[in-house]
């Protein structure tokens, strides 16, 4: 247990060491601008994504294709009550990231959305006013704290990701995440290891089917596919560590400019 | 004085003749939406859909500006043969990836939200495409090249704050680093996507 407080503590302090060379907002767009991240292990990247690619049209597509016949409340529930999972990882990030307001509130809508909300299954947090919810990951954390992402990396079976959302992500098996530890960590009574694989795998299913038609159209349209899922995924990381959706945020206009002196 | 009233008239009559065709943002992208939303909604063949939504996408997108965008900084490398070729081929693969996108779907219903002036150049117009049981509502934002106010045009679609655009042209760029920037290889492969 002292060597896990051990590590956790080494990576606060190496993140918060390096936030004092680049907390600036500025700084932490430059740093993760799709653009600016290497694809060093191209390769072998584009591999593992042969591979996913594989995989996904055996498993992960058909059992999406019938997932997505169920009725809607269903698919609801079901990604209400994974949302409300993933606010276990949240709400240390959100303290991680400085902001204990969010924190508050994320602990707040666990609290409801798990007894009213009959385990996360019914959103009633939502209903009562409750802001919209973003989730936080250890990565988004190092990189608010100034951790640049390193290179773009494809893991087997999860996907896109960069070496230090790959690294961050150990927090979670390390104690950083509670619903890991009271399902395979700790022998308790009420939850099995089955439980958190099971809620694992139904998250990608979840994610595949409400992603279906995007993907399947993406992969027709694409001229270089891997490229194209590399570019929107390092988009959406970028968005999701500046907490914003808005382009004019995300994108110097410079390059559109350009193209006006041609 | 009939000639002074005369002239008035004529006056405000060209000043209001000249101003129809200055369409706000927002409304041009409404209107584009209805435009293309009318295409979907009737009962004709897949292949009829798609030739109108060319011809829409013909008329209200820079599709020469959105190559040129996407092609990057390996643009500046070219001769004027090499980028004439370029922004013929890359039309064809622009209207046949877009209309091949667009007409999956049926009735899409778009609602125009907001808009915020960038510069001179460039207003971003805000919408939501509403959900339905099949899919969730989804943002979509729109550059629009305001340059000319009497001839806008689309340069970005941006959903859920994904530019479009931007993904192009990291997918170009890819195909130029894996093949030593050999501009050859892009034109080969965007002929590819438009022969199949």
């Amino acid at each position: 247990m002292f060597k896990k407080l051990t590590l956790i503590a080494t990576i606060i302090f190496f993140s918060a060491f390096n936030a004092n060379a680049g907390s600036d907002g500025e700084l932490i767009l430059k740093k993760n601008q799709p653009g600016e991240i290497k694809d060093c292990f191209e390769t072998i990247n584009r591999a593992t994504f042969a591979f996913n690619q594989a995989l996904d049209g055996i498993l992960l597509q058909p059992v999406a294709s019938a997932y997505r016949i169920l009725p809607s409340p269903v698919k609801t529930g079901v990604s209400n009550s994974l949302d409300n999972l993933s606010t276990l990882v949240t709400i240390p990030n959100n303290i991680l990231q400085g902001d204990l307001k969010k924190a508050g509130v994320n602990s707040g809508r666990f609290v409801i959305n798990t007894t009213i909300g009959i385990l996360g299954f019914i959103d009633v947090a939502q209903h009562l006013g409750f802001p919209e919810y973003e989730k936080e990951d250890y990565g988004q954390s190092l990189a608010t704290m100034g951790v640049g992402p390193g290179c773009y990396l494809v893991l087997p079976v999860l996907g896109p990701s960069t070496v230090r959302d790959a690294s961050a992500s150990i927090v979670n098996f390390i104690g950083g995440d509670a619903w890991y530890n009271v399902t395979v960590t700790n022998d308790t009574q009420h939850f099995s290891d089955f439980d958190y694989y099971a809620s694992k795998v139904t998250s990608g299913i979840d994610f595949r089917a409400k992603n279906y038609d995007a993907i399947e159209n993406l992969e027709k349209n694409s001229i270089d596919f891997y490229a194209s899922v590399k570019s929107l995924y390092l988009q959406d990381r970028q968005q999701k560590i500046l907490n914003t959706n808005k382009i004019i945020e995300t994108q110097d206009d410079s390059d559109w400019e350009e193209i006006e002196t041609q | 004085m009939k000639i002074k009233k005369f002239l008035l008239v004529l006056f405000f009559y060209v000043l209001a003749f000249a101003n129809s065709y200055s369409i706000e943002p927002d409304v041009f992208v409404q209107s584009t939406v209805n435009r293309a939303s009318n295409v979907l909604s009737q009962d004709i063949s897949k292949q009829e859909k798609i030739n109108k939504l060319k011809s829409i996408a013909k008329e209200t997108v820079d599709i020469t500006g959105v190559g040129f965008y996407s092609l990057g900084s390996a643009r500046k490398n070219l001769d004027q043969n090499q980028l004439n070729k370029y922004s013929e081929l890359f039309e064809s693969y622009f209207l046949k990836s877009f209309s091949s996108r667009l007409s999956e779907y049926t009735n899409p219903e778009i609602e125009v939200q907001s808009k915020k002036v960038l510069n001179k150049n460039y207003t971003i117009v805000n919408s939501l495409l509403v959900g339905t049981s099949e899919r969730p509502e989804v943002k979509i934002d729109w550059r629009i090249y305001t340059k000319d106010p009497d001839n806008l045009l689309i340069r970005d679609l941006i959903i859920e704050g994904l530019s479009l655009a931007r993904t192009q042209k990291e997918e170009f760029s890819s195909i130029l680093n894996s093949n030593n920037g050999d501009i050859n290889s892009l034109f080969k492969k965007l002929e590819e996507f438009s022969k199949n």
